[in-house]
Formats: structure tokens, sequence, C-alpha cells
């Protein structure tokens, strides 16, 4: 119950910030990346924001040696670089810079985007869906 | 630069950011969309928390409407077709790259992890290149 209600928490802090940023409305992302043209560098801001409060964050989290409620810290180990990793970094750049949605903001735009946003987050989860499914079986 | 919106913007990042930290300080998880949502058939894994997490990242754009609505008014640049190819990319990439803008670009960079650093600058210059052929073939 804990875990839900902060999860819950966590997820509608996540989805206001994302509104308030705007990085909710694609043609706000598109005059980002478009720096040729009439150039919006909001979502630095964004970016810049979210990062140094959570570089500040986590280092104060993890002065804790437990979560509050679960028993560890689940936290990425790999330091490896790969194609895989590049390719797919890549991939998702051209996705985004083609439609200007990445998966946070199109999940959180799905109860006011209307047709756009269920077909985006609709293709998007299926297209994960399977290749877990397909990764899973090789 | 007629829409440089910078205090909202910081605003919003600093809540994204809190969001992030919370997630770690409560439940120990990285909050990188593309993670959560890939793991909801992950096998052995409790689904709950993911699935508390998209509530909220879904129900907490209305609770910025009550105070604004006008700020859930959104356009997308494509639609149909374009849309649908833009929608399997991002989830192939995320996949193979094993983040989003989140999970590499704000958790994984403020954790100086190398392969997020390497993916943000990856997925940053392709986006701006991308949107850059978009209008060269558009002709716009």
């Amino acid at each position: 119950m804990k875990i839900s209600v902060s999860c819950l928490l966590a997820g509608i802090l996540f989805g206001c910030g994302l509104t308030v940023s705007q990085m909710i409305n694609p043609a706000k992302v598109i005059s980002f990346l478009d720096i040729s043209g009439n150039w919006d560098p909001s979502l630095a801001f964004v970016m810049g924001a979210a990062l140094t409060v959570t570089f500040i964050g986590y280092r104060t989290v993890f002065n804790r040696k437990l979560p509050l409620f679960v028993d560890k810290f689940q936290v990425p180990a790999r330091k490896d670089i790969d194609t895989k990793l590049i390719l797919g970094a890549s991939v998702f750049g051209i996705g985004w810079g083609i439609t200007g949605l990445c998966p946070g903001p199109a999940i959180a735009s799905i109860s006011f985007g209307g047709n756009n946003s269920i077909i985006f987050v609709t293709t998007m989860t299926t297209t994960i869906f399977v290749y877990r499914y397909i990764n899973s079986k090789v | 630069m007629e829409n440089f919106s910078p205090i909202s913007a910081s605003i919003g990042g600093a809540m994204i950011g809190l969001a992030a930290v919370w997630l770690m300080a409560s439940v120990g998880r990285i909050a990188g969309i593309s993670g959560i949502l890939g793991g909801m058939i992950q096998k052995n894994d409790n689904k709950a928390w993911r699935l508390s997490f998209f509530i909220g990242l879904i129900i907490g754009p209305q609770f910025m409407a009550a105070i604004d609505p006008r700020i859930l008014t959104i356009e997308f640049p494509v639609e149909g077709p374009f849309l649908i190819i833009g929608a399997i990319l991002v989830g192939i990439g995320t996949q193979l790259g094993n983040g989003c803008t989140s999970g590499h670009g704000i958790c994984g960079n403020a954790l100086s992890s190398r392969r997020s650093i390497l993916a943000t600058i990856t997925f940053m210059t392709t986006g701006i290149v991308t949107v850059l052929l978009t209008k060269v073939i558009g002709g716009v």
C-alpha cells in the first residue's frame, strides 16, 4: 500500500512537472530541437532544473542504506558502451524528432491529447512489448 | 524566441526532478518511463508500483488544468503515418538503448552514468538533425 501510494504520488508530480514545463506539448519540443529556426530554448531549462534537483536529491537519498519502503535500491550498474546503446539512442532521437513525443509526455497526454496521443501511446507500447517478448525468447 | 518560458520550464523541471528523487527514496527505482513501461510484461516482477506510477502520470496534468485549463492545449506537428512511424522508432529505440529522455536524460545523467551521458548526446543530436531534415525535405 505504501509502495503504491508512493508511486502514485511520484507519477502525479512527474505529470504535473511535464505539464507546467510544457514538455507535454509536442510542438514546443520540436521548437526546442529546431535550432536553425525560431529556436525556443525552454526545454534546456526543464532538463537543467530536473537534472540539478535529481543530482543533489539522489546523493541525499543514497546517504541512507535503504529506500523507505523496499529492501534495495535498483540502480543500473552497466558501464560498457556498446553499439546497441548508440543505435537505440539514435533511433529514439529520430522518432522524437519526427513527432515531438517521448514516452513520458506521450503517456501523460492520453487524457487530453485526443486520437493522436492514443495512437502514439498504443503503437509505442505495442512495439515495446513485442520487442521485450522477442528479446526474452532469443 | 517569442515562446521562450524559462521560469515555468525551470519550475516544471524541478517538479520532474523531485518526482524522480521521491521514486528513488521510496521504492529505490529509476524514474525512466520507457523502462517502467517495458517492465510491465517482465516475469517475476511486481507490476503494482508500475501501474500506480502510470495512473499518477496520467491524472497529474489534470490537477494543473484545474488551475489553468489552457495548459493542456497541445499541438501535434505530425499525424497519421508519421506519428505511427515515430512511435515505432521511439519504442524500438528506447528498448535497444535502455532508456529515454527521463531514464537517461535525467536519472542516468544525475548518476553520472557514462552510458546515459552518451545516450543523451546521441538522441539530442539525431533529434535535432531529424527536425532539420524534416524542414529541408518539407521545403519549409
